[in-house]
């Protein structure tokens, strides 16, 4: 029943703002959106005490879904370390970035209406991570993209944003259609969708058949998750309110593709084929947005590539059979990604809107605590030692590392420590152009035209309490956090992941070098940090030259999706449009028109009214009538 | 007793004197007579086959043209007036509403 009760309160929240909050006093729908994604919180955390959740699952039956013949789905819902994770995650995250949300909005008209989309995505987030089965799952995946797509789109009088949640929408169908197909092929394999029918079943599965089942969940995954190559919506995405950004584009909804792997570990782990190309596709995709993200100039796009780029290294862990690192990894970069867009958002908030990081700077003075939260982000993020980062992404590349057989895949372990290094110089050139005071021969600081504009009659200012409460319980866990997972310890939070996946062996000791690799990657990010103060020292942008531009095209993959997909799908619509709709189709109706109204202009020649024609007519018929009848 | 063709002569004639005038004559009412004549040259045939091959039957026909033709006859001349009284012709020329 708890289970039940942890969806239900933000599905109460939802439908309070979304039918009365308009005539609710402008400070109700924030309190109502947060405290029934509160209560939510409080329900999962109620439900994580019981025993058995750490055991073999605590599980809600609800009703029968479909029953046709072999086939049946129940609505159901499981509670076991892996959506316990999760829920902590989503509800405690969630329930932050409400409150935060509450200053963020509050001068906006329709913040009843972002509460409520708000919520609406809480509860389907929750039904998505509870789902006992993989169709329930698909589920709550549609109701999340539908939530995204909203809000995204949020203020959709403007043109950009309406344009990103079409984006987003589309993008997302693309892999959906995958994943669909994915999940239809596992019903008629398995004939149940149930997460424990297919673990068991799984082992007995047909290497080419689970091949092909996990490719096409993983074409979903890279859909929702925004991996290569359809990762193109997300940074887009970032049109959306930025606590938006924060909740859905960066702590849980593009972790659902890590997730869903997580929850068909079985399945997965039967496919050999399909890990290598999750774990190189991971592995691609962290380092190609890692690269981008060097040179964007939008400070919430750097961020979004970020996303992009540390999702690729979950999809890593998960792919060199390291699960247990991976959502380990999804666990920290939630705290330490949101706490990142939150600092971004207050930026915003201060700055009137400006995300242009060229147009930033010098705000470590005004908004000292926001920075410092940023730097506290941004060191997890990079992987500073001891921070949050630090240990997750430690674990995923000494997985990579003891997986690795031969020269490819110890190339997976080397992309990832170069990510790490580039994750390292982007962020310290975000913190940068955004908080260090500029050089002293610029005459005028650039948050001048904030202070001047006709906008804000002041500068830039620290954010209110409830938008800096967040941000310090998540610099908080952003900091402390990564002791769950670190073995000096206990690794509380890992091991019981551990158990839950049991596939996951600990490398033996001295198979792999633990302390060396550990060393490699920390050198690396604190190269990384150190080479960042130096090509940006003094808030200069390095342009990189050619490589900067090719960058700055992002490897001209969205060119080329213009060149070969959007642009011939347009002029194909624009064909139709033009030449078979107007021409052929609506020709075909006018030319019929035409042609009856030719006849009828033709036959009413032989309607002359007068009465001696239509006897002479008469007369003439019955003659050839009487002369056929005579003559035959 | 005359010989059976000699009234379809006559009746051919009467028809076909009948016809023209339908065709031909603008007067309504002229019209209305042609085609009376028409009718009782019709009427003239049944007589002289019903005579020839005694049978009653062309002889019952010939009570059900004239009872036919008479009942015409008052619609007819009803339509006539009408059409009088609302154009203050009999003129059948400048009655061609049908015309398309």
């Amino acid at each position: 029943m708890v289970l039940l009760f942890i969806i239900l309160f933000p599905l109460a929240g939802w439908l309070i703002n979304g039918f009365a909050g308009g005539r609710l006093p402008p400070r109700a729908p924030g309190l109502v959106g947060s405290a029934s994604v509160g209560l939510s919180l409080t329900a999962a955390l109620v439900a994580v005490q019981q025993p058995e959740v750490w055991r073999e699952g605590l599980t809600a039956s609800l009703f029968t879904w479909i029953s046709a013949g072999e086939f049946s789905a129940r609505a159901s819902l499981v509670l076991d370390p892996l959506s316990a994770v999760m829920t902590l995650v989503v509800t405690g995250v969630g329930f932050l970035i409400h409150i935060y949300s509450i200053g963020y909005m509050a001068e906006d008209p329709g913040k009843s209406r972002y509460f409520a989309y708000l919520n609406l995505f809480i509860a389907s987030m929750l039904v998505l991570v509870l789902a006992g089965n993989l169709l329930v799952m698909f589920v709550g995946w549609e109701l999340v993209g539908l939530c995204s797509y909203l809000l995204i789109g949020f203020w959709f009088d403007r043109e950009r944003a309406a344009d990103a949640g079409r984006k987003a929408f589309i993008v997302n169908r693309i892999g959906d259609a995958g994943f669909l197909l994915g999940i239809l092929l596992l019903a008629v394999t398995v004939k149940s969708l149930d997460f424990k029918a297919i673990a068991d079943a799984s082992s007995s599965m047909a290497v080419p058949v689970a091949t092909a089942i996990t490719l096409l969940l993983f074409v979903g995954a890279t859909g929702k998750s925004a991996q290569l190559p359809l990762h193109v919506w997300l940074p887009d995405a970032m049109e959306g309110p930025t606590p938006v950004s924060a909740l859905i584009h960066a702590a849980t909804m593009v972790t659902a593709g890590v997730y869903m792997i997580g929850r068909l570990h079985p399945l997965f782990t039967q496919a050999e084929l399909t890990l290598g190309v999750v774990a190189a596709v991971g592995a691609a995709t962290a380092f190609f947005a890692a690269t981008v993200a060097l040179v964007e100039h939008d400070l919430k796009r750097v961020l979004a590539y970020s996303t992009i780029s540390q999702l690729g290294y979950m999809f890593l862990a998960m792919g060199v059979a390291a699960a247990p690192a991976g959502m380990f990894h999804l666990t920290t970069h939630a705290v330490f990604k949101a706490l990142l867009f939150l600092a971004a958002g207050s930026v915003m908030h201060a700055m009137h809107g400006v995300i242009d990081m060229r147009r930033l700077g010098g705000l470590a003075r005004p908004m000292r605590w926001t920075a410092l939260g940023f730097v506290i982000g941004a060191a997890a993020l990079a992987g500073f030692p001891f921070t949050a980062g630090f240990f997750s992404k430690d674990l995923i590349l000494e997985r990579a590392f003891a997986h690795a057989r031969g020269w490819g895949s110890y190339l997976l372990w080397a992309a990832g420590v170069a990510t790490a290094f580039i994750t390292a110089v982007y962020i310290t050139r975000a913190a940068i152009l955004t908080f260090a005071p500029p050089p002293s021969h610029h005459d005028h600081p650039p948050f001048d035209s904030a202070q001047g504009g006709p906008s804000g009659s002041r500068g830039p200012h620290e954010a209110p309490p409830e938008m800096g409460w967040p941000m310090a319980a998540l610099a908080a866990l952003s900091l402390g956090g990564g002791f769950l997972g670190a073995s000096a310890v206990g690794a509380p939070l890992l091991h019981s992941l551990e158990r839950f996946f049991n596939s996951a062996p600990e490398p033996e000791a001295g198979a792999v070098p633990v302390l060396a690799l550990t060393l490699v990657s920390v050198s690396a990010a604190l190269a990384g940090m150190l080479a960042g103060l130096w090509l940006y020292r003094g808030r200069r942008d390095a342009s990189l030259s050619a490589l900067g531009q090719f960058l700055s095209h992002k490897w001209y993959i969205e060119d080329l999706y213009n060149a070969a997909i959007v642009g011939p799908l347009r002029r194909g619509a624009q064909f139709l449009a033009s030449t078979v709709e107007l021409g052929i189709i609506d020709g075909a109706v006018i030319g019929v028109a035409g042609a009856v109204r030719q006849a009828g202009a033709s036959f009413r020649r032989f309607q002359t009214g007068y009465v001696r024609n239509y006897a002479a007519v008469l007369l003439a018929g019955t003659v050839l009538l009487l002369g056929y009848w005579l003559t035959r | 007793m005359i010989p059976v063709p000699y009234y379809l002569t006559i009746s051919a004639v009467l028809f076909t004197v009948g016809m023209a005038g339908v065709l031909v004559r603008r007067n309504a009412l002229v019209i209305f007579m042609a085609i009376e004549l028409m009718l009782n040259s019709v009427n003239l045939t049944f007589v002289a086959f019903a005579r020839q091959l005694a049978a009653i039957e062309g002889q019952v026909a010939v009570f059900f043209v004239i009872v036919i033709a008479a009942v015409e006859v008052v619609v007819g001349l009803a339509i006539i007036i009408a059409i009088f009284r609302a154009r203050s012709t009999v003129d059948i020329d400048d009655v061609d509403l049908l015309r398309g």
